[in-house]
């Protein structure tokens, strides 16, 4: 969708720019990138919209049924079984993934020793690949093995073990359990550079006004940080949203189809199941909602840069 | 990552806290997020160099702990299945998705942020939203197209698609870098007569170095990473990935080979790890100041 108004734009300059000479070598600096994102993002972009208004299978070339599709979705259980797993775990771990990753963004602006230790050492669950992490969690959520429930009956809290993957809330749980764990470094790093940028003389000023340190939370870091949080979170909902890898690796969608997201649905009908459309159809329901989340954090960033007296 | 921390090297207030009350505001909270974000790392390990009696016999050795550590299942990894082959691939696939990706990086950046031609900025913000439009709207129809090219099922396939998320994200990541650098280094140049290739190439570039390498380590590493089009694309054992290699050929049987899945998640993220650890200070600030834009 981006690339239509760039393409159109960039006709507009060649016209007006030539003779101009950085109007000609821009776009062509530019020709490279915009092949590429024109013929593997935008035209597949279409093409996605496209299958979801046809019934094309594996190997069949598909004729166009109009809405059909969508009509057979609309009356599917599993199908809005997964919209509302995908907004439990979307919301679920974003929240907490906000709550934790700023607390540790907290204490990381401390004064501390091994500073940059641990900055480097919190940041490794992000940079791991996210399909090898998740076999770990495989292993750790095992039904038979795993190393939490061992640890809290050598506790006495529980008798015995967690069936963690296998009952439908559990599951849920433990899913989004390894996305937030997967989650909090890269909010805490963004953030802890927020906060670096907040000068320490507004804190001083205010204990000295007798500001508690809740208040100082409150009316000078939280108002400080808004903008950044509304950019970090916006990344940490698109990507929590399309999430595919994850629940892959752990459930398959599993157990009931209790964590089935909208991605892992369109990846089962699309390619295991050979129904293309059917699967392009499920990953076009989910622009409204990226929609919808890009633009309210777009308006929300702009509110507060209102109320901070920034300019545009 | 042009400013810089107001705060960071003074002591602050921190001193009006006594310290065993910062003991238990700070450092045991710190410490708890510490061992929960790295104990799955420490969990891998212990397991992948376990011998398989006491893998699964938690009453009579403690889980925690490994009494005779064995190599028999990095061993079974690396000479008994195709493992290394997949590390190869996956090397080779995110070497020339990266390197396809910085040059068209480096051109585009270059022409939104320094030519300014007419649109730019419009350019610009497409190139950010098409960062925005993830993978998993994308990999059907990508599928369908791979297929009708006659690529399916061959690396070309990933090293062609893996850039359409790559570049939007390196050229953001450039035109941050590039804005830093004073617009008066190439107006000289400009005046001395050099041509705008020999402005990019001899003045921009060589400046842009810490740039090009953190644009470079981050997309390594999600090429590294990535998933669902590896899972699509690929379907012979020897072109997977090591990501789509693990989980789908080491877990086949009903008994699960958990030592050599750990050893294969662990072998497989040393190389970013590595990478990473390296640039580490590039990463981070290039991280913070490209969400900071």
């Amino acid at each position: 969708m981006a690339d239509v108004t760039a393409g159109s734009a960039g006709r507009r300059s060649w016209w007006a720019g030539i003779g101009q000479g950085r109007h000609v070598l821009g776009l062509l600096f530019l020709l490279p990138a915009a092949v590429f994102l024109v013929l593997f993002l935008t035209y597949p972009l279409g093409l996605g919209v496209w299958l979801g208004f046809t019934d094309t299978r594996i190997g069949r070339e598909g004729v166009f049924v109009g809405l059909e599709n969508y009509e057979l979705l609309w009356i599917d259980s599993v199908f809005w079984l997964a919209v509302f797993n995908t907004l439990l775990y979307t919301v679920g771990a974003s929240i907490l993934k906000f709550a934790l990753g700023l607390w540790l963004a907290l204490l990381l602006n401390q004064h501390l020793p091994f500073k940059s230790f641990f900055r480097a050492v919190v940041l490794l669950p992000w940079v791991v690949p996210t399909v090898l992490s998740a076999i770990a969690f495989w292993w750790i959520f095992d039904a038979q093995f795993s190393i939490i429930s061992w640890a809290l009956i050598k506790l006495g809290l529980i008798d015995h073990n967690i069936n963690f993957l296998g009952d439908t809330t559990n599951a849920r749980l433990s899913v989004i359990a390894a996305n937030v764990w997967r989650g909090i470094p890269f909010v805490a790093i963004s953030l802890l550079a927020g906060l670096q940028t907040i000068p320490a003389s507004l804190h001083e000023a205010a204990t000295l006004d007798g500001a508690t340190g809740w208040q100082r939370f409150r009316y000078i870091t939280l108002p400080m940080l808004s903008p950044i949080i509304a950019v970090v979170m916006t990344f940490s909902v698109l990507f929590t949203f399309t999430d595919f890898q994850l629940i892959y690796v752990l459930t398959r969608g599993g157990p009931l189809n209790a964590t089935h997201l909208m991605a892992t649905l369109s990846f089962q009908r699309a390619i295991p199941g050979g129904q293309l459309g059917e699967g392009a159809a499920i990953a076009v329901a989910m622009i409204p909602f990226l929609l919808s989340a890009i633009l309210f954090s777009y308006f929300g960033l702009q509110r507060r840069k209102w109320q901070q007296g920034g300019g545009d | 990552m042009t400013d810089q921390p107001l705060t960071d090297n003074s002591t602050g207030m921190s001193y009006l806290d006594s310290l065993p009350r910062r003991m238990v505001t700070v450092f045991l909270p710190l410490l708890v997020f510490v061992f929960v974000l790295l104990f799955p790392f420490y969990w891998m390990a212990i397991t992948a160099v376990k011998p398989n009696f006491q893998l699964t016999d938690y009453a009579n050795y403690s889980p925690l702990w490994v009494v005779e550590p064995t190599l028999e299942h990095i061993k079974y990894l690396l000479f008994e299945t195709s493992y290394p082959g997949w590390l190869w691939n996956t090397m080779l696939v995110s070497f020339f998705a990266t390197l396809i990706s910085l040059v068209a990086s480096v051109f585009a950046a270059y022409a939104i942020e320094r030519l300014r031609f007419h649109g730019s900025r419009w350019v610009g913000l497409g190139i950010f939203l098409a960062y925005l439009v993830p993978p998993s709207i994308l990999f059907i129809p990508l599928a369908l197209m791979v297929f009708k090219l006659g690529i399916y099922d061959t690396k070309l396939a990933l090293i062609l698609t893996y850039p359409t998320f790559l570049v939007p994200f390196s050229t953001w990541l450039l035109m941050g870098y590039f804005r830093s650098i004073p617009y008066e280094l190439e107006e000289c140049a400009l005046v001395d007569g050099a041509s705008r290739w020999q402005i990019l190439t001899k003045v921009l570039l060589p400046l842009s170095v810490p740039g090009l390498i953190s644009a470079g380590i981050f997309s390594f590493t999600l090429s590294w990473n990535e998933f669902i089009y590896a899972l699509t694309f690929i379907q012979s054992s020897e072109n997977k990935t090591v990501p789509v290699g693990v989980l789908t050929e080491l877990v086949r049987s009903d008994v699960y080979e958990w030592g050599a899945l750990m050893a294969g998640a662990l072998i497989g993220s040393l190389p970013v790890v590595i990478l990473y650890s390296f640039f580490v200070d590039y990463y981070v600030s290039s991280m913070t100041g490209a969400v900071k834009e």
